[in-house]
């Protein structure tokens, strides 16, 4: 960064930003030429998309496009704030995005501390090897997996229902989808999370190890003095991007897992926008509705990134 | 070497004891679904779920499986996109990732922070899906392939491992008269294979792995990819052409973990060969953050 600003500094002198700008594009056509489809592929499939979000504002019928369509202000979104749905997604959406992190984001961080007291090398290879295995299964198999576990003759599903009297699959019943949610979730991305812990690790000079162990601290000491300084900024980085996601949600294994029996309980912001959108056709309202997720994310992220960096001086940006 | 204490021996112990209850939890449900598919429907219904090996040892669901013409279609599907889909990932995530390492080049900040903007920021399902409707790529493969072109975290991952090359190198190559195309293709991306590498395996197992741009934009089931087809045989339950051949009722439920073993196997042959790959480029993209 500082290397930047010193170049561009050099090149300020005293001639008008057109001159330069002139000077740059001739400069490196050649590289300008070579990143035009990635400038592209972002003016298509991420800009053109935000400009489109406009039909939130209007009353989008297909014959008329999206720009012949008429306007009508802020109605779509005044009528999701006003509808039922509106309480029941966003609590959803806060409610298993923060079940989440409470449970999930601890997990791959002891994890990584656990492996790395490991001594034997090939027993912790192995177990890395199997931890890291579940990152790879698709949402799609992990899904029919769950369907099958907790279903009424599955392990999962009967061991629950002989403690509680229960006779169907738990994801008829909506109190169990948060918690079967969470648990698939930990299943999946624990061993994977954990890599970043022990890059971590790995980056932590070892002499302040050898400096502890001077000064008698054992591997309990070592853990508190050295391992968990040494990491802290990961930690954070971490905690930051997940909080900052709370509210984004991915919809694939909602919609996968519920039905209308647990739409109480699972539905979440995307789960809605999508539903609406292309299953109902409410193209307005769904964009309405995604485009304020969207904008809730978005100032969301930016305050926990600002608290973060006040509290802690960690930041993203 | 210290001498280890006690209370260090027995932390070891319980150490040792709770990874192995972590690989046991990890491959079981793995396990069960490949030992299911192998086992007779009658026998998987009375397991309840538990079952450490196979049981009356049959292969009929496979044979469903294997003469399913859908199935068939759906993996060669997915092949196509995973191929021509990851080769043109790798293509605009190095051109981009390179374009972003530069110094000096006046337009990079302001187009380096509207890509990055992206990643927090974005129009919403309902408006990406009518840009793929307007370019009329809907019904064809382009559309699991034009849309997901670039993951702006992979070309940050990239771009670190351009930054990671002196400069040096660079200004020997210019004044050797190489323009930059000739500088990333010649002599910038064969420094970083290790990173391409890491990248491949992550396009890849995304593209092998999506469904749901394909559940949206593809109508002609010719064209369904392998995990569409599965989620009408695992989620949707929608009883698969040519099973009757066999008798449904024979094959049943073990149809559905035959199906979901195909579907995961070849990710799953690939993965220990990546491996050492994958942590050193996890370990890149920690270090950026």
């Amino acid at each position: 960064m500082k290397a930047n600003k010193s170049t561009s500094v050099k090149k300020a002198d005293k001639t008008s930003f057109g001159v330069r700008l002139k000077k740059d594009v001739c400069k490196n056509a050649d590289l300008y030429v070579l990143v035009m489809p990635v400038i592209l592929f972002y003016v298509i499939f991420h800009y053109a998309p935000i400009l489109g979000a406009i039909i939130a504002f209007k009353d989008y019928t297909p014959n008329l496009g999206i720009f012949g369509s008429p306007w009508v202000g802020f109605k779509h979104f005044i009528e999701f704030f006003q509808s039922a749905s509106f309480f029941t997604v966003f609590r959803n959406t806060i409610v298993i995005s923060f079940s989440s992190i409470v449970f999930g984001f601890p997990a791959p961080i002891i994890l990584a501390l656990l492996f790395k007291e490991l001594s034997n090398k090939y027993f912790s290879g192995f177990i890395k090897t199997v931890a890291y295995i579940p990152h790879f299964i698709s949402v799609m198999v992990l899904c029919a997996m769950i369907k099958q576990f907790v279903s009424d003759t599955g392990l999962i599903g009967l061991f629950v229902n002989n403690i509680t009297g229960g006779n169907t699959s738990l994801l008829n019943n909506p109190d169990y989808f948060t918690p079967v949610y969470v648990v698939s979730e930990i299943w999946q991305t624990m061993g994977w999370n954990s890599i970043v812990y022990m890059a971590a690790f790995s980056a932590i000079d070892t002499s302040l190890y050898e400096a502890a162990e001077i000064d008698g601290a054992g591997r309990w000491g070592k853990l508190i003095h050295v391992t968990i300084p040494g990491v802290i900024t990961t930690i954070i980085i971490m905690l930051i991007l997940k909080l900052g996601k709370v509210f984004s949600l991915g919809y694939e294994k909602i919609i996968l897992l519920y039905n209308p029996m647990t739409y109480e309980k699972a539905d979440i912001i995307s789960s809605f926008v999508y539903r609406k959108g292309l299953q109902e056709f409410n193209y307005s309202f769904s964009t309405a509705v995604g485009l304020f997720n969207s904008i809730i994310n978005f100032i969301f992220l930016i305050s926990v990134n600002k608290i973060s960096k006040k509290v802690s001086d960690i930041s993203l940006w | 070497m210290y001498n280890k204490s006690l209370g260090s021996k027995v932390f070891d112990g319980f150490n040792i004891a709770f990874m192995i209850l972590v690989a046991v939890i990890t491959l079981y449900p793995l396990w069960f679904v490949l030992v299911a598919s192998l086992s007779s429907n009658s026998e998987v219904l009375k397991s309840g779920g538990l079952m450490f090996w196979v049981k009356d040892f049959n292969v009929n669901a496979y044979k469903a499986v294997l003469f399913n013409s859908a199935i068939w279609n759906g993996y060669k599907n997915t092949i196509i996109v995973v191929i021509a889909g990851t080769a043109l990932n790798i293509l605009l995530t190095a051109i981009g990732g390179y374009f972003m390492s530069r110094k000096g080049v006046m337009l990079k900040p302001f187009i380096s922070i509207a890509i990055i903007f992206t990643m927090y920021f974005s129009g919403g399902t309902i408006p990406f899906y009518f840009t793929v409707r307007a370019l009329h790529i809907n019904d064809s493969l382009l559309s699991l392939i034009l849309p997901v072109a670039i993951n702006t975290y992979n070309m940050i991952i990239m771009q670190t491992a351009f930054l990671g090359i002196p400069d040096s190198l660079e200004e020997a190559a210019k004044i050797d008269g190489a323009r930059h195309s000739r500088i990333l293709f010649s002599i910038m991306l064969p420094i970083c294979m290790p990173t391409i590498a890491v990248l491949i395996l992550y396009y890849g197992v995304s593209h092998w792995n999506s469904w749901f741009n394909a559940m949206i934009f593809i109508r002609n089931r010719e064209l369904f990819p392998l995990q569409l087809i599965l989620r009408e045989i695992v989620i949707t339950n929608t009883i698969v052409e040519g099973s009757n051949d066999f008798g449904y009722e024979s094959v049943g439920e073990t149809i559905q973990y035959a199906t979901m073993v195909v579907a995961t196997l070849p990710v799953l042959l690939v993965y220990p060969f990546m491996q050492k790959y994958f942590v050193g480029g996890m370990m890149i993209g920690a270090v950026k953050g």
